[in-house]
């Protein structure tokens, strides 16, 4: 029973992990940038749930969708302000702005929301589901259905639809997509849009578990995406998704044998282990330079 | 077959300094560009081009390394902004236009260094050009609504038709990086086409090919003229592709037309071949 427990603890932060890993691989993929931002979107996100239900006492669904259609809008806009006109610039220079809308993200929500931690509502009453005798978290369960189903649908989306050709076509080659026709930056803003949105259903799952929102709340979060990104092979869908939940385990493992205040170091030991074994990630490519 | 290629059409003059097939005579020119130009800084680029092609007319680009013929090909899908001059396409001044949008207008190209989407199949490489023709539903998509099975049985098919002008349907699973390096080269042309365009443009089609190769391109940019009446503009290197498919041939010497004629009338013209030689050439 306890294991079964601690099995799904680990599949529930790891599929938050993978969720966000997913938005950080994705947006990699089609421009390489490490978005950092993409954190804070989500605690942008869990701000939007508390705004909706505890100060307008709105109904939950209000939340959930106001939250995803935030995420998204601000990730789109994110991209046109400040990263779009930076499209021919060095890849230093837009990683630099992406830790500057970090920090502005961050110190803006602490300017209007405050530094203290806001206590975001249940977005359900039900906290258990019976299943064959066990009683299991709905947070969970939720979570980890939730994960899968965006999975699948991200990668129907990037393998059969004629957006999902466009993007890999981008990411492989932007000039030469555009001398096919493609509309580049729409392409670009619509990878945003997706990732941003999976920020937000992250940001909801997150509050589900955590209930809190605080203005640093994506920094660790976006970290440890960016991590499981790097562990499953920035870049791929399967591989974020494998990587948010080795780190998700990882996490869960070290806790339950009483070392939680060492989760954080086994989280980036085993980033350093699996960079120097495979230095792509599980599911990366190995890059071969041409001569 | 040889016959058949030595048979020249008759030239006809078109405002100075243009040539056009006769039978393209009392249509309006596919592509035209006046005084097209380019400097990047202080250096001249591209100076003064002009070109009126026909349209089913097959045009050649000549010229010594580094004489600008490749960024004529940026200017004219506008790659690069020329400094001056204009682009016509069908009539439509591309001034303003995105790249995207001046390939949704009727031109498109392949790289003298290959530039396929490696990782997608020979398939896909295919539907991204047809990509503009193609409508969006995206949900209709995800959900595998009907609507998306017949567009996409459509363009898969339109797309293994296209494949099968140089019989690469076989190859229509692989992944495009995978295949051999003529294949590789014949797929852009047939991903360009797939944009429908009015004048394809083709940039150093034969290299690394070796003569049987080369005799065989040949025979394909003739029947892709034919089938799809469109022009055709290359730039080469290999004298024996140019003079044997080009009808209109013109020479490129920094950034400057510096003779337009026929492949025979550009072999013995002792401009190009001082261009090519130096000086002593000539004598």
């Amino acid at each position: 029973m306890q294991v079964l427990m601690q099995v799904l603890n680990g599949l529930q932060l790891g599929s938050i992990y993978a969720l966000v890993a997913l938005g950080y691989t994705m947006v990699y993929g089609i421009i390489l940038l490490l978005n950092f931002a993409h954190g804070d979107i989500i605690m942008v996100g869990a701000y939007i749930s508390w705004l909706v239900m505890a100060q307008l006492g709105m109904p939950p669904v209000v939340a959930m969708i106001l939250s995803v259609l935030g995420c998204t809008l601000l990730g789109v806009l994110i991209d046109k302000v400040a990263y779009a006109p930076l499209r021919n610039a060095p890849r230093l220079s837009i990683l630099i702005t992406a830790i500057g809308v970090s920090y502005f993200l961050e110190n803006g929500a602490q300017l209007v929301f405050g530094a203290d931690a806001k206590v975001v509502p249940a977005f359900t009453d039900v906290s258990t589901i019976q299943l064959g005798g066990a009683s299991l978290s709905f947070a969970a369960v939720a979570t980890v259905v939730v994960t899968a189903v965006a999975t699948v649908v991200l990668t129907l989306l990037v393998q059969k639809t004629k957006l999902g050709k466009a993007m890999r076509a981008v990411s492989e080659d932007m000039g030469a997509a555009r001398l096919m026709g493609i509309n580049v930056n729409n392409t670009i803003s619509f990878t945003f849009a997706v990732g941003s949105a999976l920020a937000g259903i992250g940001a909801i799952l997150y509050t589900m578990a955590y209930t809190q929102a605080t203005p640093t709340m994506g920094m660790m979060l976006g970290t440890k995406a960016f991590v499981a990104a790097v562990l499953g092979g920035i870049g791929s869908i399967p591989g974020a998704v494998v990587g948010g939940l080795l780190v998700g385990f990882a996490e869960v493992i070290v806790t339950a044998l009483g070392l939680s205040v060492w989760k954080d170091a086994v989280v980036f030991l085993l980033l350093i282990i699996v960079l120097i074994v495979r230095p792509t990630g599980i599911f990366g490519r190995t890059m071969s330079e041409k001569v | 077959m040889p016959a058949d290629k030595k048979r020249r059409p008759v030239l006809v003059q078109v405002e100075t300094p243009n040539l056009i097939p006769e039978r393209d005579l009392g249509k309006m020119p596919v592509l035209q560009a006046e005084h097209l130009g380019i400097d990047f800084g202080g250096l001249t680029a591209v100076d003064d081009f002009n070109i009126a092609m026909g349209r089913t007319e097959i045009s050649g680009l000549i010229g010594p390394n580094g004489a600008g013929k490749t960024t004529i090909f940026n200017l004219l899908t506008n790659v690069y902004r020329p400094t001056r001059g204009t682009v016509l396409l069908d009539g439509y001044d591309t001034a303003g236009k995105s790249v995207a949008e001046v390939n949704h207008m009727g031109i498109a190209r392949t790289f003298q260094n290959i530039r396929l989407f490696s990782k997608m199949t020979v398939e896909e490489n295919v539907l991204v050009g047809f990509g503009s023709q193609m409508k969006t539903h995206l949900f209709a998509d995800m959900l595998r609504l009907p609507s998306h099975w017949r567009q996409e049985a459509e363009f898969r098919e339109k797309a293994r038709e296209l494949l099968d002008i140089f019989d690469m349907r076989r190859f229509a699973e692989t992944e495009a990086g995978n295949l051999p390096y003529g294949a590789q080269r014949r797929l852009e042309i047939l991903r360009a086409l797939a944009t429908s365009p009015k004048v394809l443009l083709l940039d150093e089609p034969a290299a690394g090919m070796n003569p049987a190769e080369t005799e065989e391109l040949m025979e394909n940019i003739q029947r892709i003229r034919d089938e799809f009446q469109i022009a055709i503009l290359l730039i080469e290197h290999d004298m024996s592709l140019v003079m044997g498919v080009c009808e209109v041939v013109g020479v490129l010497d920094y950034g400057r037309i510096i003779a337009k004629g026929t492949p025979e009338e550009i072999q013995n013209d002792p401009k190009v071949i001082e261009a090519y030689l130096g000086k002593q050439g000539v004598k």
